[in-house]
């Protein structure tokens, strides 16, 4: 089983949605996370104060997928929450020890 | 004979009717009088119970919400509660000896106990005050100006003040500075009021002083002496939420028609006036602060946009019963961009933590407001201020008296020295007593937390 976690633009979320859908993936895990790489942030004001705002708005989507399937859900999210511009994020990929179902102990692939 | 008898028999309902006919006008006439006075009463004081639940609403939710979301996540509530407790510990205060220190007629300084636990203070009208509602209707709209006053200052101490010293700050400071202040200005017989023999004349319509520079000054003083928050100018200190101060800056505003409409004490022509000027002097100076903002900073903030809400309503409140509509508009312009100075440059170079700038609009607004009524008070608009033969006098300086722009300073620097003086003593005896700051660890935690036992935003609920 592969881990891919994929760090995307908040606003190619439903894409990126949307083409897993088309591909047959449902299961995901979707949080809000602030970060970036090399995009660079923009500065605020606040009655006067200034702030350089580094850590920008993401989203964080995680899922678990057999390891067969993982090429093509990586190609998926790659695709679908590219711009073409600095800021559209990063794919990592990890090896999974274990899956488990909560509900009836499931193990493994069948858990997923 | 039988002929006179007949006569008299006959003139003698006659008579009986002639004598009867006046007595029946004059009765309906002091009815009808009756009618007249109750239907004004009627009108005015509808007005004035509306006005008092809009300067409440001033304070919470308008303040509270106004002030909370420019401060940091874990001092919301905290924030709040600066606000919000004052609705019941000034309302107690009041209502026990407050209103009497305020409006008893006693020394030129501060009233007398005649009102004590509100001690006559019911349906029937004061006439040295408003002749046509009942008291209890000014001493409660009365009780929303002291309520809102010592919460201005709360945003000076914002995310490090003791709850408890605060709540011992604001008693203290009630007595010593608003009371005082407020009978001075409005109180019979009050040193500094035109309308009562004061013996400085100044034009204060809805409290430019008693409110405004009084609590602006005094949280200039609270900032000084309690020094900066941690991490000031090093750690991020954003506003946590502009959306809660959008709404709450936009509850100050329509409550502001209360607090100075209301302030002509009647539903009249006057209370018309001070609405559309105080109206007209906050669009002008919304567009003051943002012109000034857009030009420096290249881009017009929505905090801009409020804060210059706050300070025209701030500038035109001594302002707005006496002016007209272009010169409010000028009024509220000039304090927009004088605000946006004193919150920007000025704070900047001085290193001041005002937390929320409550010196920089309330302080600084107020006193230019406080000025420039000396300028522009006409008897166009209020007629208010006759001489003995019962003549109309000329107020500002467009009316040609120059005099009076004197009397506002001399009024504004009264305002300034007992803010500056009763605050720093105030201060020193509640540091002495319970301690002003929290401890570096309770700031760091936040007030929420610290403080009042809970949380603004609880993520598991």
């Amino acid at each position: 089983m592969k881990k891919i976690e994929a760090i995307i633009q908040p606003h190619k979320l439903e894409d990126v949605k949307e083409a897993l859908k088309g591909i047959g993936i449902d299961g995901m895990t979707i949080s809000e996370v602030r970060g970036h790489g090399r995009q660079k942030g923009h500065k605020e004001v606040y009655r006067g104060m200034e702030y350089q705002v580094d850590l920008l708005p993401k989203v964080k989507l995680e899922m678990v997928v057999a390891d067969e399937r993982s090429a093509e859900v990586i190609q998926t999210v790659v695709r679908s929450a590219r711009t073409g511009k600095i800021g559209d994020g990063k794919v990592f990929v990890y090896d999974v020890a274990e899956a488990i179902r909560i509900r009836n102990d499931d193990r493994g692939d069948g858990a997923l | 004979m039988p002929n006179r008898v007949v006569w008299v028999a006959l003139l003698a309902p006659a008579l009986a009717l002639a004598q009867s006919i006046p007595s029946a006008t004059e009765t309906r006439i002091s009815n009808l009088e009756a009618a007249v006075k109750s239907a004004q009463s009627a009108g005015d004081n509808s007005w004035m119970l509306v006005s008092a639940a809009l300067v409440l609403m001033m304070t919470g939710p308008g303040l509270a919400l106004f002030y909370g979301g420019l401060v940091r996540r874990k001092n919301v509530l905290g924030t709040m509660m600066h606000s919000f407790i004052l609705m019941a510990i000034v309302s107690v205060i009041w209502a026990i000896v407050g209103y009497s220190l305020a409006f008893g007629e006693g020394l030129p300084f501060i009233g007398d106990l005649r009102y004590l636990f509100l001690n006559n203070v019911g349906a029937a009208p004061n006439p040295d005050y408003a002749a046509t509602i009942p008291q209890q209707t000014f001493m409660i709209y009365q009780l929303m100006f002291a309520i809102i006053t010592p919460a201005l200052i709360s945003g000076a101490f914002a995310e490090r003040m003791k709850f408890s010293a605060m709540l011992l700050f604001t008693v203290l400071w009630l007595f010593i500075v608003y009371f005082p202040l407020a009978h001075m200005v409005w109180g019979k017989g009050g040193l500094l009021n035109a309308f009562s023999g004061g013996r400085i004349p100044c034009f204060d319509f809805a409290g430019g002083t008693v409110v405004h520079i009084s609590s602006g000054v005094s949280a200039l003083v609270c900032a000084l002496y309690l020094g900066k928050r941690q991490g000031y100018r090093s750690e991020p200190m954003k506003p946590h939420n502009l959306v809660l101060s959008v709404i709450g800056a936009c509850l100050l505003w329509v409550g502001w028609f209360g607090f100075n409409a209301g302030s002509a004490l009647a539903a009249s022509p006057l209370a018309t006036s001070a609405f559309v000027a105080t109206h007209f002097a906050t669009a002008a100076a919304v567009l003051g602060w943002l012109l000034v903002e857009w030009l420096r900073n290249g881009k017009p903030s929505v905090l801009g946009g409020i804060s210059g809400a706050v300070a025209g309503l701030v500038a035109i409140t001594p302002a707005s019963g006496f002016v007209q509509p272009f010169p409010a508009m000028l009024i509220g312009f000039i304090a927009g961009i004088v605000c946006f100075f004193m919150v920007t440059t000025i704070k900047s170079k001085f290193g001041y933590d005002d937390t929320l700038d409550a010196f920089g609009v309330h302080g600084a607004g107020g006193t230019v407001g406080a000025i420039l009524t000396g300028v522009f008070a006409t008897m166009a608009v209020n007629e208010g201020l006759k001489d003995s033969a019962g003549k109309t006098l000329p107020l500002g300086l467009i009316d040609g008296q120059p005099g009076q722009v004197l009397n506002q300073v001399i009024g504004v620097a009264i305002s300034w020295g007992l803010a500056i003086v009763g605050t720093l003593v105030i201060l020193k005896i509640c540091d002495v007593l319970v301690g002003v700051r929290v401890s570096s660890d309770q700031e760091m935690e936040g007030l929420d937390v610290s403080m009042h036992g809970e949380e603004g935003y609880n993520f598991e609920a």
